[in-house]
């Protein structure tokens, strides 16, 4: 395992869920040949054929459900092209629902078919179509770092305190817990503003005593990520070089912004200070807490620091 | 308790605050007993260090009782009077380990702001603004001292306050910048700035061996106290050019080795350039007005030494690189790393090598200390060094 890169997180790395607008894309064809080739019958099935313009109508439908399908069955943007698909349902709805408002008797019971039908199919297409741009987008969002500290203790010390994941939130300050359920396996869960939290489990899929740690998340995790640690001698007999790679997905939405939240405006910034308490605990114990910082290193501590005077017996 | 807070620039208040408790496991907390007004705190009370924050308690330079202890701390125990080194230093660190404890890798929580500012940080410092740690001071009742079990060391009955409080600040901080000029027989050492820092360094070159040792000030009683009690000779620079004065007293060689002991708040006797340099200083353009450190490099002889122990916080102007690349200056710097230093000057106060008390010239209980920072700070009343009695 050399780099953490190459960790694959089934929820980034898979393919973006395909299935779905490939069949829309199909569905598509299907009403765009059958509309072009038979407007007659399609006209009757649908319940349309007493009107003049329906003759003029069906054929442009049919050339757009044929556009819709090439990009659909093409695979490239299928979020976007699965949304040109909702418009045309929208456009088709408003037609059959003045369609409907001028029929009576069998006429009408094909045009309210037809409608619940087109409504079904939009209610797919909506969802092909989120679902296929949050994939897209989960992709776009990946934040992928490398961070690294020296820290004066053996390589095996550092490895050791690392390799006991139950230590992490010693030092990573948006962590809560974390519980390790067997030897590979642990339960991780992280506080934000607000009282949000997220939890995942993770696994560790790589492990060199004394060298490199490295782990994933299970698929599923709503933050899906990855990272590895490696423990190089320093040169000049200085300790080890520390060096994280962290690679995650943030999810969207208020989860999202949570997330992004627990990692401030700069994520790097966020891990160099959970290096710098790492560093900390393995050299001097613990965190070491000032007046104006008494929660330690942080850099949204920093930017709100308090007065350098003892804290109030409420806040200890 | 009653500590003395920073309240905004030429501003400090004695205010009520919480009484400190232990935060770390190596803490200790000390009752003070004597504390002092640094120079340097002089340069955070006209607001030239960035990141104060009102409230902030003042104070790096003090000494008292233990009277408790986190259960790291063995070296201690309550009752036991010590003397506390102003850099907060871990002792665990790669930097510790090679004796340089002011640039400690662990002792600053704010390290990221020292390190946008800095490049790197250095250690954090008591009661020396939130680009330092962000640690409250001892100018107060009680301090916490963290990393107790490597700072502080235990004060033996026959060394009086006056003297040990020089411990933990102005006598190793003087003591260093003479060391850093590596001193040999027949050397001529010259000393910018006859406060606390320069006295005890022009001292410091004395014990170091230097043959002659001239101090620079503008103050006729400071100077008489380096003439009185370091057989100092003194130049008072509104009176006489410096430059010449000093080549005349070398015979064109210069200094071998020149102490800035003054740092960033540099006032001097050319009116121009020092109006160049307070008008750049009020405008924020530069933070320092370096003066003493320009006149230093060049009276330095060629080859020499420039040792930089003046406070310097951000960034200088005119610096004459061209005379010290082309005369092959070394400049050597820091900020003390006073745990190196204490046990070693405690044992020479303790053989009467050296009283470093000479240059206390006031000593008043803790609730003046707004009165000791303003006539410290106008230097009335031939003020050199203000103790605070607690």
């Amino acid at each position: 395992m050399s780099r953490v890169d190459t960790v694959l997180l089934p929820e980034l790395d898979g393919p973006v869920p395909a299935t779905l607008p490939r069949a829309l894309g199909l569905l598509s064809l299907a009403l765009g040949v059958g509309a072009l080739a038979a407007p007659g019958p399609v006209a009757r099935m649908t319940g349309v054929d007493d009107s003049p313009a329906a003759r003029s109508v069906l054929p442009a439908i049919g050339l757009r459900e044929l556009g819709s399908a090439a990009g659909l069955l093409s695979g490239r943007r299928p979020a976007g092209w699965a949304w040109s698909r909702v418009a045309g349902d929208a456009m088709d709805l408003a037609v059959l629902g003045r369609a409907l408002a001028d029929r009576a008797g069998d006429r009408r019971r094909r045009v309210a078919l037809t409608t619940l039908a087109i409504a079904g199919i939009t209610a797919v297409d909506v969802l092909a179509a989120v679902r296929t741009g949050r994939a897209r987008r989960a992709r776009a969002r990946v934040i992928q770092m490398e961070i690294a500290v020296t820290v004066n203790r053996s390589p095996a010390e550092a490895y050791r305190f690392w390799r006991d994941m139950e230590n992490l939130p010693r030092f990573m300050a948006h962590l809560e817990s974390v519980r390790a359920d067997d030897l590979r396996r642990s339960h991780w869960i992280a506080r934000g503003p607000a009282g949000h939290r997220v939890e995942w489990d993770a696994e560790i899929i790589d492990d060199q005593p004394n060298k490199s740690i490295t782990w994933r998340s299970l698929p599923g995790s709503r933050v899906p990520n990855a990272g590895r640690v490696r423990f190089v001698p320093a040169p000049g007999d200085r300790g080890t070089e520390v060096r994280v790679e962290l690679r995650y997905a943030p999810p969207a939405g208020a989860l999202g912004r949570a997330v992004a939240k627990l990692f401030g405006e700069e994520p790097e910034q966020q891990v160099r200070d959970d290096l710098r308490r790492f560093k900390q605990v393995l050299e001097t114990g613990e965190v070491v807490r000032s007046e104006g910082s008494p929660n330690g290193i942080s850099v949204r501590q920093q930017a709100m620091q308090r007065p350098a005077q003892p804290l109030p017996p409420s806040r200890r | 308790m009653k500590a003395t807070a920073w309240m905004g620039a030429d501003s400090v208040k004695v205010i009520d605050v919480p009484d400190p408790k232990i935060m770390n496991a190596r803490d200790a907390i000390v009752r003070i007993s004597t504390t002092a007004i640094c120079g340097s705190d002089l340069h955070l009370y006209h607001g030239y260090i960035p990141a104060m924050r009102k409230g902030d308690i003042l104070g790096h330079e003090f000494m008292g009782e233990v009277v408790e202890v986190g259960p790291q701390v063995r070296n201690l125990a309550p009752g036991d009077r010590v003397v506390v080194p102003f850099p907060i230093a871990c002792g665990h660190c790669a930097s510790c380990q090679r004796g340089l404890y002011s640039v400690c890798e662990n002792s600053n929580p704010n390290a990221g702001i020292a390190e946008k500012i800095m490049g790197h940080s250095p250690a954090g410092i008591f009661g020396y603004s939130h680009l330092l740690g962000g640690y409250a001071g001892g100018q107060a009742e009680y301090a916490r001292v963290p990393f107790a079990d490597v700072g502080p060391i235990k004060v033996p009955d026959e060394i009086s306050d006056d003297q040990a409080v020089m411990l933990a600040d102005v006598f190793p901080t003087g003591y260093m910048g003479a060391e850093m000029c590596d001193i040999k027989p027949g050397q001529v050492i010259a000393v910018w700035g006859a406060g606390p820092v320069g006295l005890l360094a022009a001292a410091s070159a004395r014990l170091l061996g230097a043959e002659r040792v001239i101090i620079i000030d503008r103050f006729p009683y400071r100077l008489r106290l380096a003439e009185k009690h370091i057989g100092a000779e003194t130049i008072n620079y509104e009176s006489v050019d410096v430059l010449d004065t000093l080549n005349a007293m070398t015979a064109g060689r210069g200094p071998d080795a020149c102490i800035d002991a003054v740092g960033m708040e540099s006032h001097h006797g050319n009116t121009a350039m020092y109006a160049y340099d307070r008008a750049k200083q009020a405008a924020r353009v530069e933070t320092e007005r370096p003066f003493a450190l320009r006149q230093a490099i060049l009276a330095c002889r060629s080859g020499g030494v420039v040792s930089v122990i003046g406070a310097y916080g951000g960034f200088v102007d005119k610096f004459p690189m061209g005379a010290f690349m082309n005369r092959s200056l070394v400049m050597r710097t820091g900020q003390c790393h006073v745990q190196r230093y204490t046990r070693p000057l405690l044992e020479r106060i303790q053989r009467g090598e050296i009283d470093p008390s000479f240059i206390v010239s006031h000593r008043m209980p803790l609730r003046d200390a707004p009165k000791g920072y303003k006539i410290f700070q106008k230097k009335q009343d031939d003020c050199t060094k203000v103790l605070l009695k607690v």
